[in-house]
């Protein structure tokens, strides 16, 4: 046996290709995609029922084909969306993933690195790292995906949560949070899915891991 | 788009082939094609062509509707009160809401008007305007929610539910009290009995201390303030506290049958 094991194969000094994104983060980061992309389209179709602005969106970007559709696919995806957005807020906690990738972030840096952003001169190179205008972005979003889910609940059960509805400031409130919490995710979204097309190595990240 | 053009068969109009086809029906099944998306599965079948996504896609949504309606039920607290307000809050002017114009809406003469009290209940009388106006009175100022998200603090006068329920020995361990209405197309809603027992379900005959307007319901409205608007019927004709799910004009449409706040 201990022959055996002297000829064993090296497996284990094999340098295994690091991982940038590991697997829980990428499988979250795509049902994440799904949720949110149902729940603002179908969003946008209960918006149109009583606009709380002078505009519509488009039917041509709405899900659902009509209030009562589009009011399923929401509470279908909420789902989907909050329980989702519960295993990545443990995970994240639990691994220290938030701590080492979203922490420090500070104002010196998020203006130096907003600066080379816009310049031009930011470095992709180390895709494990974030530069500080993505610790912010990435840790803002996060606060948003969870104030988006409260003020949801705030206008869906007004009655049986009506504390959580009293902290946005009553159900009208919570309606415009519910608003503006959607367009930050959507602005998000826009530059977020243009920067990963800019550096397309990051979006390999988020799909194969490395 | 495509799917929609896929619905045409060359040389048959569409609109003769439904016609035909809802014809031979009977009424409650006429009802359900029309009412679902599921027409445009049924039809797009008869054309032979494999739409077994949008089929599955509904029954999920319609499943997972059924699982939201049981998760109301479980965290529907029957002593938390719907927020009250000051009367300096209500909403003026409270705006009128239905599927038809204000114009269409029942004229109903209360001295010929008559509540029908049905299924599980040992006194099935029906109940005249005047014998109802007799019934000790009180007064909510709530919030109203619509489905379409819009609302509005108003001030409802009535009986409460729950007392007109024990005057009357209905059976309220039974699952629902179902509501008949005297609008166009006749509409009626099921309301579960958690709700119905609750404090602040009314039987509604003021609005703003003046006998209930045609425009919101009279002679008779539901006030269930812990209920989205469309679950809150007007002109009621009747009441049956049954087992049944009956189904609702507008739950049988796909809006949530909880539809809880």
């Amino acid at each position: 046996m201990s022959s055996l094991a002297v000829d064993d194969p090296p497996a284990a000094t094999a340098t295994p290709a690091k991982v940038i994104q590991p697997a829980w983060v990428r499988t979250v980061h795509w049902i994440n995609a799904v949720a949110m992309i149902l729940m603002i389209m179908s969003g946008w179709q209960i918006y149109n029922a009583s606009p709380l602005f002078d505009f519509k969106f488009s039917k041509t970007i709405t899900l659902g084909g009509w209030l009562g559709g589009a009011l399923l696919w929401h509470f279908a995806a909420m789902w989907l969306l909050m329980i989702n957005g519960l295993v990545y807020l443990s995970l994240g906690l639990a691994t220290g993933r938030f701590r080492k990738k979203l922490l420090p972030i500070t104002p010196e840096g998020v203006l130096s690195d907003a600066k080379a952003a816009l310049t031009g001169r930011l470095s992709h190179a180390d895709l494990t790292r974030y530069n500080y205008v993505q610790k912010l972005l990435y840790a803002g979003i996060i606060a948003v995906g969870i104030l988006v889910v409260l003020s949801g609940l705030a206008i869906w059960k007004p009655v049986q949560l009506q504390y959580l509805t009293a902290l946005f400031g009553g159900y009208e409130a919570a309606r415009y949070v519910h608003f503006f919490c959607m367009a930050a995710i959507v602005a998000f979204l826009i530059v977020h899915v243009a920067l990963a097309v800019l550096v397309p190595k990051s979006l390999r990240a988020m799909i194969i891991g490395r | 788009m495509g799917r929609l053009r896929s619905l045409l068969i060359p040389g048959v109009d569409k609109q003769l082939l439904v016609r035909d086809a809802t014809k031979v029906m009977p009424d409650l099944a006429r009802r359900r094609f029309i009412a679902g998306g599921a027409s445009l599965g049924a039809l797009t079948l008869l054309t032979g062509c494999d739409v077994t996504d949008s089929f599955s896609a509904e029954q999920m949504l319609t499943q997972i509707s059924k699982f939201n309606d049981g998760v109301q039920a479980a965290i529907f607290n029957p002593n938390a009160l719907a927020p009250t307000y000051p009367e300096s809050a209500i909403t003026k002017p409270f705006p009128f809401n239905a599927y038809y114009a204000l114009d269409d809406a029942p004229t109903i003469d209360g001295k010929e008007w008559k509540l029908e009290v049905r299924g599980l209940v040992d006194n099935k009388k029906s109940w005249t305007l005047e014998e109802l106006y007799q019934l000790p009175q009180v007064k909510q100022v709530t919030r109203h929610i619509c489905v379409e998200g819009w609302s509005a603090v108003g001030s409802w006068t009535g009986t409460p539910l729950r007392d007109f329920l024990k005057l009357v020995g209905a059976d309220t361990r039974a699952k629902y009290c179902w509501f008949q209405c005297a609008d166009v197309d006749g509409y009626n809603s099921p309301l579960d009995m958690a709700s119905a027992l609750h404090p602040q379900t009314q039987m509604t005959f003021k609005f703003g201390d003046e006998i209930l307007p045609r425009a919101y319901g009279y002679p008779m409205k539901i006030r269930v303030p812990t209920k989205l608007g469309f679950k809150n019927p007007k002109y009621v004709i009747s009441m049956e506290v049954t087992n049944d799910y009956k189904g609702g004009f507008w739950e049988d449409q796909g809006y949530n049958s909880f539809s809880g706040i």
